[in-house]
């Protein structure tokens, strides 16, 4: 089976932009071969990513730059997709990125969560003049 | 802010709301302030019915949360119905599936 080739974008920190980017998430993850939920999973992990980026690494502003690479690989006898999110915002410390507690059912932190449940692996990294660079990474198990 | 709520209505002592298309973090904020002005006139249940939300993110989710919080601070009850299997899942994955109440039958969430 052939890999699509990775796709590459950059958005505007903008809500608007977001269903988007779902979209060309769902197009490359149905082209690695992913069934229905995983693909809508990886959709909203992505999803989450971006809408702390908004909110926590632009504070809200709608006009900052994200970069996003959406990669098809091969990977331990497994396709699946590799997935970078870089932002140029608020750095921020990878050691407080962390879910929520789900005892303690309150909203915040609950997109964190949903990343670390959906993907298989799920990297921060700070940059270099700034900005936060996330890597996930979601194989196809079927 | 576009509305996202396709129909609000009544039936007994229950109120209805439908909101539909995506909810994330775009649309949530508009769903939050529509049905927050519904609890706010204490429908002894509110029902949302998700049958036509095709996506839902965590700021969706919250807005669920605040809306549950709502309708408990004065002794009232949130229900969802019918949720679509993608909804539902993110409910899952949340491990919010217990904590709401939800229902497929909209005569069962009327009942109960």
């Amino acid at each position: 089976m052939s890999l699509p080739p990775p796709v590459e974008m950059r958005i505007a920190s903008d809500p608007a932009k977001l269903s988007e980017v779902r979209a060309a998430v769902r197009t490359t993850a149905v082209g690695v071969g992913f069934g229905e939920g995983d693909v809508e999973q990886i959709a909203l992990a992505v999803d989450e990513a971006l809408a702390n980026v908004i909110k926590h690494g632009y504070g809200g502003a709608i006009d900052q730059p994200i970069d996003i690479r959406i990669e098809p690989v091969a990977d331990r006898g497994h396709t699946g997709l590799r997935l970078t999110i870089r932002d140029f915002g608020k750095t921020v410390d990878p050691a407080a990125i962390r879910g929520r507690d789900l005892d303690d059912v309150r909203p915040g932190g609950l997109g964190v969560h949903l990343i670390q449940s959906i993907m298989d692996e799920v990297r921060y990294e700070t940059t270099e003049g700034g900005g936060t660079r996330l890597n996930m990474l979601k194989l196809n198990q079927r | 802010m576009k509305q996202t709520l396709k129909q609000v209505r009544t039936q007994g002592s229950a109120t209805i709301a439908v909101p539909s298309g995506e909810i994330d973090l775009q649309r949530s904020p508009a769903l939050y302030h529509e049905l927050v002005r519904i609890c706010k006139t204490r429908p002894e249940k509110l029902i949302i019915d998700l049958r036509d939300v095709s996506y839902m993110d965590s700021s969706g989710v919250s807005t669920l949360v605040e809306v549950f919080r709502c309708t408990r601070s004065y002794g009232g009850r949130l229900v969802l119905l019918s949720p679509t299997a993608r909804v539902r899942s993110m409910f899952e994955i949340a491990k919010l599936d217990q904590f709401f109440t939800i229902l497929d039958s909209e005569q069962e969430a009327l009942e109960q």
